[in-house]
């Protein structure tokens, strides 16, 4: 029998629904998984005793042949979900000492399906980054350095996410994907994560970086496990003004599909770019010709402002950025550094709460929305914004999907990425699908010349979630990924 | 009207006024919450996550405030946009807890309208609307309950705001204060905000500027935060004198944010242009554009109820009232309300009568409003129906109106217990004459020699003889006959 650590979700479940082990064994794995990898700083806060409290709940369900979706699975989550008399920090100073009296809706969810909670799991403060680097608590350690030989980055902003189920201290957790938090570091990690199209899953209880992009998602192992989480964590919530009202279809259905034989594949020749490692091209080529042997057929698409997507993302994000943390002020919660008078107050909480990138998005979002810039800045990007939007409503008008890498590279070293610039040229290939609100997912498809995980990024049309799914899967198939664990 | 100026040392100036007025919806939450907006609460008791702005809290739009703002519209004669955006509008301050204010900027819900105001001399003028807009009210930050410290209170934070901005086309502070009475009116009578200022439900800003005749428009100062009708007047005055003192001085306006000191009767600088803020208006992602369909508008439109013009020309034509008394009814809900109940099956222009000379006297003597009057409409139009069919004498209702205005009574009641009932039979009212006419002989030959003014003693008498009861009416015809 394979270790516990090492299996799937769906294995876990057959496991536990056959009686090989108890939902405590389970957790105990993943608890003693996580201690020993204590080292990759992936947890902010590690709640075990929670985990071992619900997995009893859990096996008395399971035992009265009542279990739910998710009974028994023990699951990390991002410290960007509020979660109820838990420490959420978003890995800010500002919000070290934050406790909740309240659980986001997609959380809710999921402890409504029986999951289990491991702990709070780093990412970069409040989301903006693309390295893990900037939590206050420092950067999570990419679970293949130690193999490697490398100090390595696990991505970003989902890195501790990511980590913790590349690492096998957890079956899942929760990310958050703005420009590509999810897909990046999933890829730098060797592991699954979809990005939902947006309005899928309810933003209330996630702590907000840019509202018009931010949306959470599934971390796993596998495309299945993946669909299982999204079938949980998605649904309309009155809550949230911006929630979907649709039926949410079973995401699961679509992952055992290996026929596509009526089905077009787009490659967008816009992501043919400068810079872009040979291997990451080669793996792309090698993706098309996957899918092909499956049926589909590969058709080249165009998608014309793809070079503007990276600029006006870097424009939109931080202007809503700049606004939705003006609530952190010192004033009714969160880091006070008191001062004798409001405007100092102000200066000194946020000076000292906020990191350096944070202050760095929070200073551009400010300026592009000031008087005098908005129109050149803001309003400009929001019709670019238009038009990347346009670029792939044409595309889908000719294909299914399209296939792109997720990244231009593979995992870098820590502290290597020192130009802001260079580090948002990572999110090149994943933020025209979150500036289109499109559902896209990365899938780990196979090895850098450097035994570096590599991941395929397929984008659906909206709400076309199954579509993405069954793509992935029979990359997931065909590429036969070496997992860590 | 007389146009009004400014007398300054050397030249005359007219004053251009613009109003906004910030009226509270009247809702029983919130605009993006659940949270009860009760007046009077413990400081914040209505509190929700999402007013104190806690990590990850959305808004949600209250669908009755949307309902409100579209009946004030068509209240006002404005255009509704059917598609309306709301937008953040950022600064910072200690009783602001999402750092931004939810407002309307670029396009609101409703567009331009106008209303008519009237005059006690019977004139009329169009003031035109710019727009309306829903936003949400800020908390209150209390300075004055510790040495040291600043408590706030976000009871308020949250509570839907609309905000409507007037055309400049006011010109005299008569006008203004006859604009905010009908804007104040006309959203009452809609049952979208209850007008009340001292709670702060009807709050004014005011533009100001001045010039000289003929000239263009000047530079405006604009006077935040005002409560009474009383003070929008005072501080538009004290404005417009400080700006022609300055413009003969030679000096030029700044245009700046002031506020009034109601106590020295003068405008004082709050902000200057420089120092304004950058509010950084941009649309709200959190809340999709707000799209209204036209049933949504004529299900509104088909609700509405009278409005005061609307009752104004009612009462002249179907109940043949004066324009003056038809606007003095019509302007407040409760009194056309009043009226209407008291003229039921009653004589419209007595009851018009009574209501605004004596109910109103006597309510104002005793500082209540016509809600809490003792005398309710259908007792007043009890009355009214004695003085109609002869019951009792113009004169004798006076006293049983004072009798129902102290003890609440009816008027039937007061009449019966005391006996009021005027007397017309006339073989009372001869004998009574012949009484007076025996008893004063010589009144009588000096009256028929010519003294027509004594005819006046004659009814008195006999009035007086019969306790105020008799038909005055027959009194007058019955004596004529016997003395001449």
């Amino acid at each position: 029998m394979t270790e516990i650590t090492k299996k799937t979700i769906l294995e876990i479940k057959e496991g536990l629904k056959k009686r090989d082990f108890s939902t405590l064994e389970v957790t105990n794995s993943f608890i003693s998984a996580s201690e020993k990898n204590k080292n990759l700083n992936i947890y902010n806060t590690f709640t075990p005793e929670k985990a071992l409290e619900s997995s009893k709940i859990s096996q008395k369900r399971i035992d009265r042949g009542e279990e739910r979706l998710l009974d028994g699975i023990p699951i990390a989550i991002k410290d960007l979900f509020c979660t109820k008399d838990i420490l959420t920090t978003a890995s800010s100073k500002i919000l070290s000492n934050f406790i909740p009296s309240y659980e986001s809706t997609v959380t809710q969810k999921l402890w409504d399906a029986g999951a289990l909670m491991l702990g709070k799991v780093s990412c970069d403060e409040f989301a903006m980054g693309s390295s893990n680097e900037t939590s206050c608590f420092g950067n999570v350690i990419n679970p293949w350095s130690e193999r490697n030989g490398k100090n390595l980055s696990p991505g970003g902003s989902s890195g501790g996410s990511s980590s913790v189920v590349s690492s096998g201290s957890a079956l899942a957790a929760t990310g958050t994907d703005t420009g590509g938090s999810i897909r990046q570091p999933v890829a730098f990690c060797g592991v699954t994560g979809i990005k939902p199209s947006y309005g899928r899953c309810s933003r209330w209880g996630i702590v907000a970086f840019a509202s018009s992009l931010d949306q959470a998602g599934p971390i796993t192992k596998t495309v299945s496990d993946s669909a299982l989480m999204l079938n949980v964590m998605s649904g309309f919530d009155d809550k949230d003004s911006t929630s979907a009202d649709l039926d949410v279809p079973d995401f699961t259905q679509t992952c055992n599909d290996f026929k596509l034989d009526k089905v077009k594949i787009g490659i967008p020749k816009e992501y043919q770019i400068d810079g872009m490692s040979p291997e990451i091209i080669k793996l792309w080529q090698q993706g098309s010709e996957w899918l092909k042997d499956r049926g589909a057929e590969i058709v080249e698409v165009s998608l014309p402002h793809t070079k503007y997507a990276l600029p006006t993302y870097y424009v939109i994000a931080p202007a809503e950025a700049s606004s939705n943390l003006a609530r952190y002020d010192g004033v009714r919660y969160g880091l006070r550094n008191s001062q004798d008078n409001l405007d100092e107050l102000y200066a000194y909480s946020r000076g000292e709460g906020f990191g350096y990138e944070v202050q760095r998005r929070i200073l551009i979002g400010t300026y592009v929305l000031s008087a005098g810039y908005y129109d050149a800045y803001y309003r400009k990007a929001q019709r670019v914004r238009n038009l990347i939007i346009q670029d792939f409503q044409k595309a889908f008008d000719k294909v299914d999907v399209l296939l792109t890498p997720t990244t231009p590279t593979a995992a870098f070293e820590l502290g290597s990425q020192l130009d802001p610039i260079s580090m948002y040229m990572n999110d090149v290939f994943t933020v025209p699908a979150s500036l289109a609100g499109l559902p896209a997912m990365s899938v780990p498809s196979g090895l850098s010349k450097d035994g570096l995980p590599l991941g395929l990024q397929i984008i659906g049309n909206q709400f076309d979630e199954n579509s993405v799914l069954k793509i992935a899967a029979n990359l997931e198939d065909q590429a036969r990924f070496p997992f860590l664990n | 009207m007389e146009k009004f100026l400014i007398n300054g040392e050397n030249d005359n100036f007219e004053i251009v006024v613009g109003l906004e007025i910030h009226a509270q919806v009247n809702s029983q939450a919130k605009l993006f919450s659940g949270s009860s907006t009760k007046f009077g609460s413990k400081p914040n008791e209505n509190v929700s996550l999402v007013d104190a702005a806690m990590p990850g809290m959305l808004p949600v739009i209250n669908k009755h405030c949307i309902k409100q703002a579209v009946k004030s519209g068509l209240g006002l004669r404005a255009k509704i946009n059917k598609f309306s955006i709301f937008d953040r509008k950022n600064y910072f301050y200690a009783d602001l807890p999402q750092g931004y204010q939810i407002s309307q900027y670029s396009d609101p819900i409703v567009g331009e309208g106008n209303v008519e105001i009237n005059f006690p001399d019977g004139t009329k003028k169009n003031i035109g609307i710019e727009r309306l807009h829903l936003e949400q009210d800020a908390g209150k930050s209390l300075h004055d309950q510790h040495p040291s410290k600043s408590y706030i209170d976000l009871n308020r934070s949250g509570v839907a705001l609309m905000e409507i901005v007037s055309k400049p086309d006011i010109t005299s502070p008569d006008e203004a204060g006859a604009f905010i009475k009908k804007i104040r009116s006309i959203l009452r009578f809609l049952d979208t905000c209850d007008g009340n200022m001292e709670q702060g439900s009807l709050r004014c800003d005011v533009n100001v500027s001045v010039r000289r005749d003929g000239e263009p428009l000047g530079t405006r100062c604009e006077i935040k935060n005002l409560n009474s009708v009383r003070f929008v007047m005072m501080a538009i005055v004290s404005e417009a004198k400080r700006q022609v003192e300055e413009i003969e001085n030679g000096n030029e306006i700044i245009q700046e944010t002031r506020l009034f000191d109601s106590d020295k009767l003068e405008t004082r600088p709050m902000r200057s242009k420089e120092n304004a803020h950058d509010y950084r208006y941009f649309p709200d992602p959190d809340l999709m554009p707000l799209e209204l369909t036209d049933d949504f508008i004529s299900n509104i439109k088909s609700s509405l109820p009278l409005l005061p013009d609307e009752i104004r020309v009612k009462l002249v034509n179907d109940f043949g009232l004066s324009d003056y008394d038809a606007s003095v009814i019509s302007e407040e809900k409760e009194t056309s309300d009043y009226f209407f109940i008291a003229t039921e099956g009653r004589d419209g222009k007595i009851v018009s009568n009574w209501l605004t000379t004596e109910l109103f006297g006597s309510l104002n003597k005793n500082s209540l409003s016509i809600n809490n009057s003792p005398i309710k409409p259908k007792q007043l139009g009890e009355l009214v129906g004695f003085i109609s069919d002869g019951t009792i004498s113009g004169r004798i209702a006076k006293d049983v109106f004072a009798e129902m205005f102290e003890t609440g009574s009816d008027a039937s009641l007061i009449i019966e217990e005391k006996g009021l009932k005027q007397n017309s039979n006339s073989e009372d009212i001869i004998k009574m004459i012949d009484n007076v006419i025996n008893n004063n002989q010589d009144k009588v030959n000096e009256y028929r020699s010519g003294k027509d003014k004594l005819f006046g003693f004659f009814v008195g008498q006999v009035m007086k003889d019969s306790g105020g009861k008799a038909n005055p009416k027959m009194v007058n015809e019955i004596l004529k006959e016997k003395l001449n």
